[in-house]
């Protein structure tokens, strides 16, 4: 195995061997200054061993930032050698290294955490409850995520990254096509991270269906609580599919059987409809929150009450179970027969009707009202326009006669990057922008913040808009370069210098928090947004335990009615007396098994058995020592509250 | 309980609040259950598609053994039936009882899972290893992902067993036991399952 590494790091492309050094440099200074500023025992306590889920939502953010930058600094290496015809910046290896690694990095290691990121910091403390269902539980599907994110990261300087997509169709992605590591670090990368999802979706349905404070129904529960049950009711559905669909490919290159192989009787086929059973409803599991949180901004930002709240409920749920029932769209030209295909054709069309319910339900809400353009806000209104031509674009490779036409050409590319960038990412910066005070107790900049969103926004429309042109001319997506005879050249070029533009608006978002770090307003009241929801009655940031008293709930949009009632001067109904507070302990158990898991990756990419078997045991130890574990919270006594509340 | 500062916890409160817990955790766990049954669904689809793959290689009909998938057949049932009186027992607090059952149960289980390896072992044997054909492959992954859950419920009951003998019958306990017991029952159910659509329709051509 070492000297796999050793061999590959030789031979590897300057550009990665300078990678390589940058990332073992940058993990040299972090150590030093950890130790320097001896914040080791800090990072330990405070983070993690932290069962807390406002912790765990802000590691989450900044892992998805993290990553983004990854996956962003991908696509501008991408957009770089197509920019001009003929260009030789990346070799053809690189480029499908580099689309692979792009794709599969944006949709699981950012779109993912960063809603769990939301999930995690709103959802207790929007239903009112202390905790998660199982906040143990909820620390290992973060460990899971870092050590699978960081098991796929490797893969870049340790031997080859993946090559064949992320989608990985075998048998481009079998041994016989793919004999390096590259894949299976994707497969193992992604079972790991996969397997925390799935715990993820489980504890919270569980939280919102048994945790909410009294009186609040579930239909007074706000809108994004409702968008998180869709999502994760979808994440419980839809990723034992991936898990399969992986491990199988995985047995394939590992164990050498013959699911997917074109020898023995494989069949790739399967594997492709394994993967997208998962993998459309997986772009519904990212978009669903983010239409919660738009939901949440709208109103609270044109000070209305949500317009039509029981048709967005139920267009949420209905896109979640129509999701499940278009994945073929995305192979028609595979030879389906035209009966599958029409059947196909109409279910993906059909999603346009519950969506474009939502759509007039937020432009209803917005009439009228008294609009106030903060940040949260304008993200979210640039994704109405954004998502409406996504969706329109959509309609059109969901007719299958057309997608023949438009199968894997540069209109796909736009088309999902409309979605995906101006749906899930703008919508889920919206939030960030929404519950950043309530994280961390300081409001982030404006001014940066709307350079950030007008160099995202131009750049955006100036990058994708060509690239559908490109695609009725022809050009196709994973080519990595292409002659001047085509006539391209001038629309690439156009396309590149838009990714720029987005380029320097994720800067933008990188200054603005650190000057507002320092410099930001201070949110003393806890409600800097004059919120409609229970998150905003708390300071911020919020104590661990949340509610020092469980409130009771009488109404949708509950901490603004209770607003309401002490402006008429009706007294909210006398507390009753503080009780103590129970609260799960810290434990480093979640921390460690993501590591065992890591390790048991580690030796399987690498054939490696022993070590694979080593951290298969770490797990189940691990697990046993849960188990038996006996002591697993703590109280808080009635003064240390009274404490808290009063600083 | 964990230790308190302050003002007295009562005992009522504990009650409430360990209440609370076991009702979410076997909610969640109906939950795993209906997404490890997306799983299995998979893995039956995969199998369905690739039965009749063998590549010229061994059959079903060639392969399965009557007598021995229906004895396996047996031990399970019988260890599910011998797991409902273990958590029977629970309910009116025998511990002994309990315990006794529980062994069986385990036991049952072992034996199932003995039978298996030696099943797998006699076909690699005879040359039906699971890098024959794609037929073979799907059976292997099949089966196979289903006795590796009996093996985790194995750990998992004996980690239960050894709960019970520490803590006796209270909250907690009852509770892994009751999910111990629904997870048992529901590898049964899956592996009614390949009975009928590996084994039966198997031997039946
Ligand atoms: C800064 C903005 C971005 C730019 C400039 C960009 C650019 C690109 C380019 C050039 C490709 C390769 C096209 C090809 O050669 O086939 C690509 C593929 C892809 N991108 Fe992006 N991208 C961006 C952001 C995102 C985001 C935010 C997501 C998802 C959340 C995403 C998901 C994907 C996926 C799934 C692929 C397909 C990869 C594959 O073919 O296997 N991208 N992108
Ligand atoms: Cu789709």
């Amino acid at each position: 195995m070492i000297n796999q590494i050793v061999e590959y790091l030789r031979n590897a492309d300057p550009l990665i061997q300078m990678s390589a050094v940058a990332a073992v440099l940058t993990l040299l200074g972090i150590i030093f200054a950890l130790t320097y500023f001896k914040k080791w025992g800090w990072l330990w306590r405070e983070w993690i061993t932290t069962v807390d889920h406002k912790k765990i939502g802000i590691m989450y953010l900044i892992c998805a930032l993290l990553m983004l930058f990854r996956g962003g600094v991908d696509a501008l290496l991408m957009r770089t050698q197509l920019a001009f015809p003929n260009m030789n910046f990346l070799d053809s290896q690189h480029y499908n290294e580099i689309f692979s690694t792009h794709g599969t990095i944006m949709i699981l290691f950012v779109a993912m955490p960063l809603i769990f990121a939301m999930m995690n910091i709103a959802v207790p403390l929007q239903i009112g409850a202390r905790d998660v269902a199982f906040p143990f539980l909820n620390a290992v599907s973060f460990w899971l995520f870092f050590f699978g994110a960081l098991l796929f990261n490797l893969s870049f300087i340790l031997g080859g990254s993946p090559d064949a997509g992320w989608v990985s169709y075998p048998p481009l992605a079998e041994l016989s096509h793919s004999p390096g590591p590259g894949i299976n670090y994707y497969v193992l990368s992604l079972q790991i991270s996969g397997i925390g999802s799935i715990a993820t979706g489980i504890n919270f349905i569980v939280t919102i269906l048994k945790m909410r404070a009294p009186g609040m129904t579930l239909m007074k529960m706000p809108l994004f609580c409702w968008s998180v049950l869709a999502s994760c009711i979808v994440i419980i559905f839809a990723f034992p599919a991936l898990t399969v669909a992986l491990a199988l490919l995985g047995m394939d290159r590992i164990f050498g059987t013959h699911f997917f192989t074109m020898l023995h009787g494989g069949n790739p086929m399967m594997y492709v409809n394994l993967f997208w059973v998962w993998g459309h409803p997986e772009v519904y599991i990212a978009i669903l929150p983010v239409y919660g949180i738009l939901s949440e901004v709208v109103s609270t930002f044109s000070r209305k009450r949500i317009f039509g709240y029981k048709s967005m409920v139920a267009s949420l749920m209905l896109i979640s179970v129509i999701s499940y029932f278009v994945w073929v769209h995305h192979f028609f030209t595979m030879g389906a027969g035209p009966g599958v295909n029409s059947f196909f054709a109409v279910a993906s069309m059909a999603v346009g009707i519950p969506t474009g319910v939502k759509v007039f339900n937020w432009l209803f809400t917005m009439f009228r009202g008294r609009i106030r353009l903060t940040l949260p806000m304008l993200w979210s209104l640039t994704f109405i326009p954004c998502f409406a031509v996504g969706g329109a674009t959509g309609i059109m490779l969901a007719s299958a006669p057309a997608d023949y036409q438009f199968h894997n050409s540069y209109f796909v590319i736009a088309h999902f990057h409309q979605t995906l960038i101006g749906g899930a990412v703008f919508g889920l910066l919206a939030g960030m922008y929404y519950w950043w005070p309530k994280m961390f107790g300081f409001k982030l900049n404006e001014t940066l913040g709307k350079w950030a969103f007008w160099f995202f926004n131009i750049g955006f429309y100036v990058c994708f808009m060509p690239q559908y042109a490109l695609g009725f001319m022809g050009m196709t997506r994973r080519v990595y370069t292409y002659p001047a005879e085509t006539g391209w050249g001038t629309l690439n070029f156009v396309s590149t210098i838009g990714a720029y533009l987005m380029g320097i608006g994720f800067l933008f978002i990188v200054v603005q928090i650190l000057y507002s770090i320092r410099y930001g307003e201070r949110d003393t009241t806890g409600d800097p947004w004059d919120g409609r929801t229970l998150e905003w009655s708390l300071p911020s940031p919020v104590p661990h335990y949340n509610f020092a008293q469980i409130p009771t709930v009488n109404e949708r949009d509950a901490w603004w009615e209770m607003k309401q009632q002490r402006k008429e001067g009706i007294l909210p109904p006398t507390k009753e007396p503080l009780k103590p507070i129970h609260m799960p302990n810290n434990s480093s158990l979640p921390f460690f098994m993501g590591l065992a898991f890591f390790v048991a990756g580690f030796g399987l990419v690498f054939n490696q058995f022993i070590i694979a078997t080593v951290g298969l045991i770490g797990v189940v130890v691990c697990m046993l020592w849960r188990s038996l574990e006996k002591d697993t919270g703590h109280w808080i006594s009635v003064d240390e509250i009274k404490q808290m509340e009063a600083s | 309980m964990a230790e308190v500062t302050g003002s007295p916890i009562s005992n009522q409160q504990l009650f409430e609040h360990g209440m609370e817990e076991e009702e979410k955790h076997i909610l969640g766990f109906w939950i795993f259950l209906a997404s490890d049954l997306v799983l299995f669904a998979c893995l039956f689809a995969t199998y369905l598609l690739l039965r009749t793959h063998t590549d010229g290689g061994p059959t079903e009909a060639q392969l399965f053994d009557i007598p021995m998938f229906t004895l396996e057949t047996f031990i399970l049932l019988t260890s599910s039936f011998t797991c409902g009186l273990a958590v029977r027992e629970m309910r009116n607090g025998h511990l002994g009882r309990l315990m006794g059952w529980l062994a069986v149960t385990i036991l049952l289980g072992l034996a199932f899972v003995g039978i298996e390896v030696y099943e797998f072992i006699t076909y690699s044997l005879e040359g039906a290893t699971m890098q024959r054909s794609a037929f073979l492959s799907g059976f292997f992954t099949l089966v196979g992902t289903h006795g590796l859950h009996v093996s985790l419920g194995i750990v998992w009951m004996v980690s239960v067993g050894i709960q019970l003998i520490r803590d006796r019958i209270q909250p907690t306990t009852a509770r892994k036991l009751f999910n111990a017991g629904l997870y048992w029952h529901f590898l049964d159910v899956v592996w009614v399952m390949i009975f009928t659509v590996v084994y039966l329709m198997g031997v039946m051509k």
